[in-house]
């Protein structure tokens, strides 16, 4: 990488205004959100955090987030695997439909999963009859999660399995080795840390989605109400501490994240390079 | 002719589990949404998407989130400038916090932004002097869609700004090109596929965007009300023809910009 | 009748196509046990595609590999008894040396003392005893071949393969190597099949030359017998240096057929000053020195004869030929492709024709 030593105040110039714009945009904001949290002394905050819908909305983030980077990673694993190691007709439909995902509105999302489940599906009177419920409940959340973070695992690891090429494979494929002696010796060490940094971005979305799951939840405190639907809830009701202060979790979660990607992009880095 | 036999194994195994999970959890449920279209008439669907209220909601989203990526174009490379070819104090920091916005919830990052710009407060009361309101108004939805978009742009401009050779610029200085010429002639040609790349991600994403857009937006009709807002208010009325086909229009732009996008990297790869 | 007795791997009629592109159209040929077989081509002839179908790597669209008498298509490559060196080596990048080596061995649930012991013979087979814990990146790129080399080797393989086995190696440590390869495969006595693109390296090491082309095998034999004796067209063109010349314009050819074209390579051209002595007279051309080029161990000469651009080489012992001067030139042989673009014959100098009856 060049690093031009400019003396010119050009370069100072350029970045103020870097500095300028990303303390504005991405630096106020967080600070905002903990100063308010805390404005009305840490009792509040800690009453605001403990109150047991906010208790409830942290639990079902928490499980909707596991549940959604479990599911992603076993697609992301096999998906990348499928993309980079075989040739096949119809690969390039394959590759566009995994990525749809992320060029659609998460209201639009939200609403698909509606009009698949819900009253007016085909498949409605089955799912009634046997009191399976998705729409406004648990598992509708789960899916749309799922569906929007679908393809940030093999996004990840596609470029990295690319990068490498399948001869080590293959060589161990010649010395008699088989698919899961392969995949777990040979080429999950190649791709662990972008496998993690695939992770660590499908949770940081799982955990903040809030256009397709505000579709689907039907809003029950305390049971389909997630972290940032409580906060929606808490905000419109002029409770500003509480919503700050549940911020504040989601902002510290999100510095944690990007503390994490840093030094996994900087591992995968590193291992490329060998 | 003999059966294919592969020498990397698990290929039925990851054939069948992609194509299932993609079935059953993107493609059928994207049917469903044609399937439901179907119901409607063509006179009924063409009423719903252009009725003056949902128009003046495409001319929101559209203005909004297009000036919102053009000055993320502008500040993406700036801030991509800056970060590959200068050495500075709190380089690391600078770089580091670009991916702050797909961290960080959308809600959140909604609620803090409108809150920063209502006339009272911190940086709303200084455009307030000057008498600008920047929360409730598209100022404030450019606002929250320019926080989305920027790591969009940094990130596909960053690693062709890096490959870039330093000799690219010095042989221009050798042929006498001033730094702008040097710029505008040679680096710029360069990364207008990545910058092309990064704005339409970011356009694309800014169109559909929801949750941050959705607190600052204020929601008047046809000022500040964007299309995803529709299709969500006529959700909860329970509006799923009209909501469907409004989703329909905004599908097709979106791919709509996708196509546009893939025509303009196949030109520059094909250069 | 080739004596079958001998021969341990055998390919009949093997084709492959990858899309629009025969890699493999119809090839045959055997190999018999114990030797060195080099597969030479150009770029894109087909030569590593045959290689990966022996291996299992790739399967052929039709005909079949017998090992041993054995037709070995509906074995998978982990279970044909194959050792294959990759053209990068592929090691595994996230193993020692020792684990490398062992990998094969583990897989097939050797014992751990018969492994340990496997791995310090191969260890110090490919002269490497010390090295077990260090990384492929700890590696120089001779090094890493010696592993992969010692880690093919590791089951015991009746074959073993090598995919550009030099490629990836300084032009310097390269000569070293290919010594050193071709000493090992003797000791061990394994079949061996390597592929390459230079030639160089397939007449020094190889038993036996095959050579091909656009998929097609063009001429099969020993590295002198190859070389001398060119049988088709694209063989005559491929090996050596040659230069296309007019050979009707040169006395020594005059009675050959005009409408063929004419390759000639330089250790077949003698430049002479003129003060040196001319044996054949007759057929000795008289050209102009146009330029002296060194080439380390001996001197390129650039002549013009006949306003023919000749390339030739001389000695560094002898007299030296400058620029400009006036010699005697004389051309032994020529290469004549027919007319047809298929036939290869070989013209002597009429001269020399004449002196050995």
């Amino acid at each position: 990488m060049q690093v031009r030593n400019d003396k010119g105040i050009i370069k100072w110039i350029l970045i103020g205004i870097s500095a300028l714009f990303l303390i504005t945009m991405l630096v106020l904001p967080l600070l905002y959100v903990i100063i308010t949290a805390l404005r009305d002394g840490f009792a509040a905050y800690q009453n605001a955090v403990t109150d047991s819908y906010a208790l409830k909305s942290i639990g079902l983030t928490v499980k909707v987030t596991v549940i959604t980077v479990i599911v992603n990673s076993v697609f992301g694993l096999f998906a990348a695997w499928l993309i980079t190691r075989f040739q096949f007709r119809g690969k390039k439909i394959i590759s566009t439909i995994m990525d749809l995902p992320l060029s659609i509105s998460p209201v639009i999302a939200g609403l698909v999963f509606l009009l698949t489940f819900g009253r007016q599906s085909i498949i409605y009177p089955f799912l009634e009859a046997h009191d399976i419920q998705i729409i406004f409940a648990q598992p509708g959340i789960i899916l749309a999660t799922v569906f929007v973070t679908l393809p940030f695992i093999s996004r990840e690891l596609i470029p990295v399995l690319t990068v490498i090429g399948n001869e080590e494979e293959e060589a161990a494929a010649l010395m008699g080795a088989n698919g899961f002696q392969i995949f777990t010796q040979i080429t999950f060490p190649h791709i662990r840390w972008a496998f993690l940094y695939g992770v660590v971005l499908c949770s940081a979305r799982a955990m903040g989605e809030f256009g397709a799951v505000s579709v689907l939840s039907g809003h029950l405190r305390g049971l389909t109400n997630t972290m940032p639907l409580h906060i929606e809830l808490l905000y419109q009701g002029f409770d500003f501490t509480g919503a700050f202060a549940m911020s504040s979790i989601l902002i510290v979660m999100a510095v944690i994240i990007l503390i994490l990607r840093n030094l996994l992009e900087y591992r995968g880095k590193k291992e490329l390079e060998t | 002719m003999k059966k294919k036999k592969r020498v990397i194994p698990g290929f039925s195994l990851s054939f069948g589990i992609v194509t299932a999970m993609l079935g059953l959890g993107v493609v059928i449920p994207l049917c469903s949404l044609a399937v439901f279209s179907l119901k409607l008439t063509g006179a009924e669907f063409i009423a719903t998407v252009t009725n003056p209220r949902v128009l003046a909601s495409y001319r929101v989203s559209i203005l909004t989130s297009f000036t919102a990526s053009l000055i993320n174009a502008v500040m993406g490379l700036i801030i991509a400038w800056v970060l590959v070819r200068y050495r500075f104090p709190g380089k690391r920091l600078m770089d580091g916090m670009i991916e702050l916005p797909f961290a960080l919830p959308t809600a959140v990052a909604g609620i803090s932004l409108t809150h920063l710009t209502v006339p009272e407060r911190w940086i709303g009361s200084l455009f307030a002097k000057n008498g600008i309101q920047i929360a409730y108004t598209r100022i404030g939805i450019t606002a929250a869609l320019v926080f989305i978009g920027i790591p969009f742009v940094v990130r596909s401009i960053q690693p062709v700004l890096e490959k870039l050779e330093p000799e690219y610029e010095e042989a221009a200085a050798m042929l006498g090109a001033s730094r702008t010429q040097a710029f505008f002639q040679v680096i710029l040609p360069e990364i207008f596929p990545a910058l092309t790349a990064g704005f339409t991600m970011a356009f694309a994403r800014c169109i559909g965007e929801y949750g941050s857009v959705v607190f600052i937006a204020g929601n008047t009709p046809y000022q500040t009300e964007i299309t995803p807002l529709i299709i969500m208010a006529k959700l909860q009325e329970f509006d799923y023809e009209g909501s469907t086909a409004i989703a329909l229009v905004m599908l097709l732009f979106s791919f709509l910009i996708l196509f546009v996008n893939a025509i303009v990297q196949n030109r520059a790869s094909k250069r | 009748m080739p004596d079958h007795t001998q021969t341990y791997v055998e390919l009949k009629h093997i084709s492959k196509t990858f899309k629009n592109f025969k890699a493999a159209d119809d090839i045959s040929f055997s190999v018999e046990k114990g030797k060195l077989i080099g597969l030479l081509g150009p770029s894109g002839s087909g030569k590593t595609t045959i290689l990966r179908i022996l291996a299992g790597l790739e399967t052929a669209d039709s005909g079949e590999i017998y090992i041993d008498g054995k037709p070995v298509s509906q074995i998978p490559a982990g279970k044909r008894g194959i050792g294959f060196v990759f053209q990068n080596y592929a090691l595994f990048r996230h193993k020692t040396v020792f684990d490398n080596i062992a990998f094969g061995l583990k897989i097939n649930h050797w014992k751990k003392g018969d492994i340990q012991y496997r791995v310090d013979e191969l260890m110090e087979l490919v002269g490497l005893t010390g090295l077990e814990e260090r990384y492929p990146k700890q590696l120089s790129g001779g090094q890493r071949q010696r592993v992969a080399f010692a880690r093919a080797l590791a089951v015991q393989p009746q074959l073993l393969l090598l995919d550009e086995p030099f490629a990836a190696i300084d032009a310097k440590v390269r000569k070293e190597l290919r010594e050193w390869l071709r000493e090992l495969i003797n000791q061990v006595g394994i079949t061996s099949i390597f592929v390459t693109h230079d030639q160089d390296e397939a007449v020094e090491v190889a038993d036996k030359i095959i050579i091909t082309n656009h998929g097609r095998i063009e001429q099969t034999g020993s590295p002198v017998e190859v070389y001398n004796n060119p049988r088709t067209p694209f063989v005559v063109q491929f090996l050596g240096n040659p230069i296309s010349i007019d050979h009707t314009r040169f006395k020594g050819f005059r009675d050959t057929t005009a409408d063929a074209s004419a390759v000639i390579r330089p250790e077949y051209i003698t430049v002479r000053k003129k003060n040196e002595p001319c044996p054949h007279p007759a057929t000795t051309e008289e050209g102009i020195v146009e330029r002296v080029a060194f080439r380390g161990n001996v001197m390129e000469l650039t002549v013009r004869v006949h306003g023919q651009h000749l390339t030739a080489y001389r000695q560094l012992g002898q007299e030296l030929i400058h620029e400009g001067e006036n010699v005697n030139v004389f051309l032994q042989r020529i290469y004549l492709i027919g007319a047809d673009g298929e036939s290869v014959t070989i013209a002597v100098d009429e001269s020399l024709r004449r002196e050995n009856g």
